[in-house]
């Protein structure tokens, strides 16, 4: 595999996790929801060009699903979700945005250690895009903890699922099946979402988690 | 021969010391004591200069003094050389302030003998070649430092600081003692030499370093040890605070060294991680602490635990190329940590002179009252300017030559195979990098406040330039600045001797080197010249001066400044310490001081004033000194009780210790 | 010798004569995007010229330390926009000073300027010199560990070498350059207080950060500081110019005609600059004050992320 083929391909992982850092820096719904189609567009992107550069066909219908359903479908249907339920559009922090880059940082740092120590005698090229990978799962399980709004989590469960596909595509490709099972398996995760979304806005007027606290059984 | 000059120095002033117990009340005994305080130090100054520059053998003696059968053992190495010239140069530095500082102190029998004792002690540490020696001149130092801080009795708070500096100094000792005895193993070899010639095993090598870590950890101000520093320093006379944390904090990094690098053995992998992460926190959380004050004193104290920081980032980096077999990246971070050493004794003894300074021509401390003395002290203000560009690391003077040299270190650390470093050395780098912009930003705030601007009280309005003496030790600090900045090359190969005597290699000789550049790799990778960036700056600004004169209009009119339309006569309304750092408070403060600012502003109408409180914590102190406190001072509460037992609890008591120690006795074979 | 003394010197000329062109234009272009005819070109030199020829008004209880801070800080930006390879590597002078003492130069610039902004004694320059040191306390550890992670890939600090280096094919498409690429473009707008850090055009002091440090400026102090400022700007570009697109900076030895061809290098890539600054300032708002430590703070953790990454891998 020649000098270009590393670069590019980690330089699409490397702007995969920059890019899960700007989703953590976001404190506006809709800027989340385009930085998430951008997400989704460089993890379409990344997956096109491993499919070139391993000769596997059947990468680019993985790449073609990313950028339709994750970079079009969901994010536009997430907006209309927004509109109609009039879910107020600034995403509360747990903490400060200093603590939570500062976290993610560490979350890197940890993965990076993690997987190159672990997969001491693989190829590379795989190596390091599982540990991009790895960061990016990390810092999806960030966002979902950090954030008070059910939309925020939601978005970083999907770039949690972003990160996986990532990690599936570099370590050699993937069978279709299970990518189209995996997709399908979000695809319903989230349709069930939306609905809890809706009727969570029916009866407690508001999505914001720590509010549907008030609602538990036992009182704390 | 030059170890006999300096042996007869320390000698010499402690004679000094008894002397001035003797004339302390008379009138000619400041200028007496102090004036022989700095002929003694030059003359040392001399002698340690000409062992070091000299790249002489190690010279070794011992003297029938302390426990017979042992004797005291002294040695003059390039190690101690080094430490020696630090030491007095800034004792030449304190003594010549103090010749005019000194006659403004108010119990000067308080002071004078403590003060040549303080200055014997430090140079017998650095001198002292085995542990007995070592500890006992430490003690002396901490001993005569303490009773220096002590010597403003009547003031509470210098009670309150003598107090926890004397716990902390014992507490210090302690470790250091242990250190010592776990070097000096079973057969109880307490001479530098066998313990060099002995190889500790790993786990008590690994204590040591831990000890001395603790303990002269300590003495230097590493967080979280550091908590006696800020309320010591600033209690002590101006000169002695400079010597504190100019000089004293160095002699706590020599102990350091020493240990580290040649007494505990071969580093284990874990030593320059540990090293690395309490530099780094050190650097950070003291000038974030820094930047919060605004006594003076107290922001230059804090400050010094920002620079030990650095110098620990320093000794770590060395630490760890030391231990991977990589001797010429040592010896590069090992002079970068050792030529801040000398850089920072030089440019603190320089501001805490200047505080003295403005202390004795205001009467003030609190920067919240001074202002505008760049006007009624202008050679004072010179000075200080210096200082605060030197510690803020500007080019080219020597805080940034010193500063390069650790980030060059750093760049060369991606070679290290250790998972640790890899991840702590790019963040110690960040660290670095942080606390010395923080530390511009502090130094804008000190200087700007102090000097510049309007006088915030009639004292400061009032005030009137220094005495003669206090200058020139002012402006001879200065003027090292900026040599030691524009001639980093002749420190550097100064130091070799040091590097090659503790790791085995040393960086290359800088004196060929075309126009007094410096090049610690190779040319290709970096290079620094301080003589040539001065001369630039001066000929671009001499040429833009030159360009302004000839073609631009030189009419000048002095007029109000602007301010809006409504006129304020009150300096009240300029920029005070509080507010110039409360953007750095809101942004760093929150996280690590808890900082909050509460705003009472009455409704309309209503006459009272506005109120801000600003609300911070000491996060240190809250969680590790006040619950240990609490706990020891209930134990003592408890323990109280065994004073007021009957004749015969006491007997039984004596009689179960008896009973133990037969029981252990019998079981132990 | 002598060539490569009116190498240097040619350099330390351009840079200085193309600065204010360089404001003039940006300012241009940026009129002509929110659809007004702007002021000409020249308009900057016009000024400079202007502002020399008039009185300096100065405050009563200015000091000393106010009137040489202009020649102090022209001097350290003007040194340090001569050692930025800009149409030549390998300047006479570049191995003096590499990249962390170019930026400790410019820190030293804005040391002095916030202390004269303290000097006047009112709220307007206190207000200036905190909000500066607050935004270069993040800006100047960022730019280190740009520098870092450009130095670890090159093998040096110097600019030269590093020049050369990043035109050759041996450097690659790395990630670690692209985060340190972004990474400097955002310091570079932080420092220059371009919005949304800060606006160049405005005097209120909501908005004020480098404004109202030299609100008490006037005549030809006030004409060091602006062409000090221009050539801060010109410095960043080239910073850029030189890290990133290294193309058309010559090697030493060339034939003054080959020199030409790379100062129209330098000129072009000027102008690309120019306009992508213009764009990006018309297309955003500025941010409140307090959002600028998050801005930096991100800028940080991209310096930090590229240099981490480079010592964890020496493929990164």
């Amino acid at each position: 595999m020649s000098r270009i083929d590393f670069d590019v391909a980690h330089l699409l992982a490397g702007s995969l996790v920059l890019i899960s850092f700007l989703e953590l820096y976001q404190d506006r719904l809709y800027a989340l929801l385009n930085v998430y189609a951008l997400h989704a567009l460089t993890l379409a992107a990344s997956v096109a060009w491993q499919a070139l550069v391993q000769d596997a066909p059947h990468l680019y219908v993985t790449a073609a699903i990313a950028l339709v359903f994750k970079a079009i479908v969901i994010p536009v249907a997430l907006h209309r979700m927004i509109v109609q339920l009039g879910i107020h559009r600034e995403i509360e922090k747990v903490v400060g945005i200093g603590s939570t880059m500062l976290a993610g940082m560490g979350l890197v740092a940890l993965a990076m250690v993690v997987m190159l120590r672990v997969t001491h005698n693989a190829d590379p090229l795989a190596q390091e895009d599982l540990a991009f990978a790895l960061s990016v799962v990390l810092l999806g399980l960030l966002m979902m903890v950090t954030r008070r709004n059910a939309v925020g989590q939601v978005v970083g469960f999907m770039s949690l699922e972003n990160g996986l596909v990532l990690a599936a595509t570099g370590a050699k490709g993937m069978p279709l099946v299970v990518e189209i099972s995996v997709a399908f398996s979000i695809l319903i995760a989230f349709i069930v979402i939306g609905i809890f979304l809706f009727r969570i806005r029916e009866r407690f007027d508001t999505v914001d988690v720590q509010a549907l606290d008030r609602f538990r059984g036992e009182r704390r | 021969m030059t170890l006999a000059v300096a042996l007869a120095s320390a000698a010499a002033l402690l004679a000094l010391a008894v002397f001035a117990v003797a004339i302390g009340r008379s009138a000619a005994a400041t200028p007496i004591i102090y004036g022989a305080s700095v002929f003694v130090t030059a003359i040392s100054l001399v002698a340690a200069a000409a062992q070091l520059l000299g790249a002489a053998e190690p010279l070794g003696v011992t003297l029938p003094l302390g426990v017979p059968w042992i004797g005291a053992h002294f040695r003059l190495d390039a190690l101690s050389a080094f430490f020696l010239v630090v030491v007095d140069f800034g004792a030449l530095g304190a003594s010549l302030f103090a010749l005019g500082y000194g006659a403004h102190e108010t119990a000067p029998q308080r002071v004078l003998p403590f003060y040549a004792a303080f200055l014997a002690g430090m140079t017998l540490v650095v001198l002292a070649d085995d542990a007995f020696t070592f500890l006992l001149s430490w003690e002396f130092m901490s001993l005569t430092s303490w009773a220096l801080v002590m010597s403003h009795h009547r003031v509470p708070e210098n009670v309150r600081a003598g107090y926890v500096y004397l716990i902390m100094a014992s507490f210090g000792t302690l470790a250091l003692l242990l250190g010592f005895g776990l070097l000096a193993g079973p057969d109880g070899s307490y001479t530098f030499a066998a313990m060099r010639a002995a190889h500790p095993s790993a786990t008590i090598g690994a204590f040591a370093l831990i000890l001395a870590l603790i303990g002269a950890g300590s003495k230097a101000g590493v967080v979280p040890l550091h908590a006696w520093l800020p309320l010591a320093h600033p209690a002590a006379p101006s000169h002695v605070s400079a010597l504190m944390s100019g000089v004293m904090t160095k002699i706590a990094v020599y102990a350091f060294v020493r240990i580290a690098f040649e007494l505990a053995g071969a580093p284990s992998w874990w030593w320059s991680i540990v090293v690395l992460a309490v530099g780094g926190i050190t650097a950070v959380m003291g000038v974030l602490y820094a930047l919060m004050q605004h006594d003076l004193k107290r922001l230059l104290a804090y400050h010094t635990v920002e620079n030990i920081g650095i110098i620990f980032i320093g000794l770590g980096l060395a630490l760890a190329f030391q231990t991977y077999g990589m001797p010429f990246a040592a010896a590069l971070s090992l002079t970068a940590a050792l030529f801040h050493v000398f850089n920072h004794s030089l440019f603190k003894s320089l501001l805490f002179f200047g505080a003295g300074a403005v202390l004795t021509a205001t009467g003030e401390r609190d920067m919240e009252h001074l202002g505008g003395l760049i006007h009624r002290m202008p050679q004072t203000a010179f000075a200080f300017l210096i200082g605060c560009a030197a510690i803020s690391a500007l080019p080219p003077l020597n805080g940034f030559a010193s500063e390069w040299l650790t980030f060059q270190a750093i760049l060369l650390s991606p070679d290290l195979p250790s998972w640790g470093l890899k991840i702590l050395v790019p963040a110690v780098g960040a660290l670095l990098a942080l606390s010395a912009a923080l530390a511009a930003a502090c130094f804008v705030k000190a200087y700007g406040v102090t000097f510049l601007g309007r006088p915030r009280s009639p004292a400061a309005a009032a005030a009137t330039e220094t005495d003669g003496f206090s200058l020139a030790a002012m402006l001879l600090l200065a003027a090292a600045c900026l040599v030691a900045g524009v001639l980093p090359g002749l420190f550097i190969d100064a130091l070799a001797p040091v590097d090659t005597a503790l790791l085995g290699a040393h960086m290359p000789p800088q004196l060929g080197v075309p126009w007094l550049a410096i090049i610690p790799i190779t040319a290709s990778r970096s290079s620094y010249d301080g003589l040539l960036v001065f001369l630039f700056m001066l000929m671009s600004g001499g040429l833009a001066a030159f360009a302004i004169h000839r073609l631009a209009s030189n009419r000048l009119r002095r007029a109000p400044a602007w301010d809006c339309g409504y006129p304020d006569a009150s300096p009240a309304t300029q920029y005070t310490a509080m507010s110039f750092a409360q953007p750095i408070r809101r942004v760093f403060g929150t996280m690590v001081f808890r900082a909050g600012e509460t705003a009472e502003m009455p409704p309309p109408g209503d006459t009272r004033p506005a109120r801000l409180a600003v609300e911070m914590h000491d996060l240190i102190w809250e969680t590790l000194y006040a619950p240990l406190a609490n706990v020891i001072g209930v134990a003592a509460d408890r323990l109280n009780r065994l004073q007021f037992l009957t004749i015969r609890q006491f007997l039984s008591l004596v009689f179960s210790a008896l009973v133990i120690l037969l029981l252990v006795l019998a079981v132990w074979s | 010798m002598i060539r490569d003394l009116t190498v240097q010197g040619a350099q330390m000329l351009l840079v200085l004569l193309v600065a204010p062109l360089f404001t003039g234009f940006v300012r241009k272009l940026k009129a002509r995007l929110l659809r007004r005819q702007g002021p000409p070109l020249i308009q900057p030199y016009l000024d400079l010229i202007r502002l020399t020829r008039k009185e300096v008004v100065l405050a009563e209880q200015a000091s000393w330390l106010f009137r040489v801070v202009p020649y102090l800080v022209f001097a350290a930006t003007w040194v340090a926009a001569s050692l930025i390879p800009t149409f030549r590597a390998d300047l006479l002078f570049s191995w003096s000073a590499d990249l962390i003492a170019i930026i400790a130069l410019l820190g030293s610039a804005r040391f002095y300027l916030a202390l004269a902004g303290l000097d006047v004694g009112t709220s307007f320059g206190g207000i200036g010199s905190s909000r500066e040191v607050m935004i270069a306390s993040l800006a100047e550890p960022a730019m280190i560990m740009m520098v870092f992670t450009v130095a670890l890939i090159a093998g040096s600090t110097q600019l030269s070498t590093v020049a050369s280096f990043m035109a050759s094919p041996a450097v690659g498409l790395r990630v670690s350059l692209g985060l340190a690429l972004i990474a400097l473009i955002m310091v570079a707008i932080a420092e220059n207080g371009r919005i949304p850090i800060d606006n160049p055009a405005t005097h209120l002091e909501l908005t004020m950060v480098h404004e109202a440090m030299v609100l008490e400026y006037s005549g030809r102090h006030l004409a060091l500081i602006e062409l000090a400022g221009s050539l801060k700007l010109v410095l960043y570009v080239s910073l850029v110019a030189c890290l990133f697109a290294p193309w058309g900076i010559e090697a030493a030895g060339t034939a003054p005609p080959t020199l030409a061809l790379g100062a129209v290098a330098y000129l072009g890539k000027l102008a690309v600059g120019g306009f992508l600054l213009a764009l990006f300032e018309t297309s955003i708002a500025k941010m409140r004050v307090f959002r600028v430590p998050e801005f930096l703070g991100v800028a940080l953790m991209l310096g930090l992320l590229a240099t981490l990454l480079r010592f964890v891998s020496g493929s990164f």
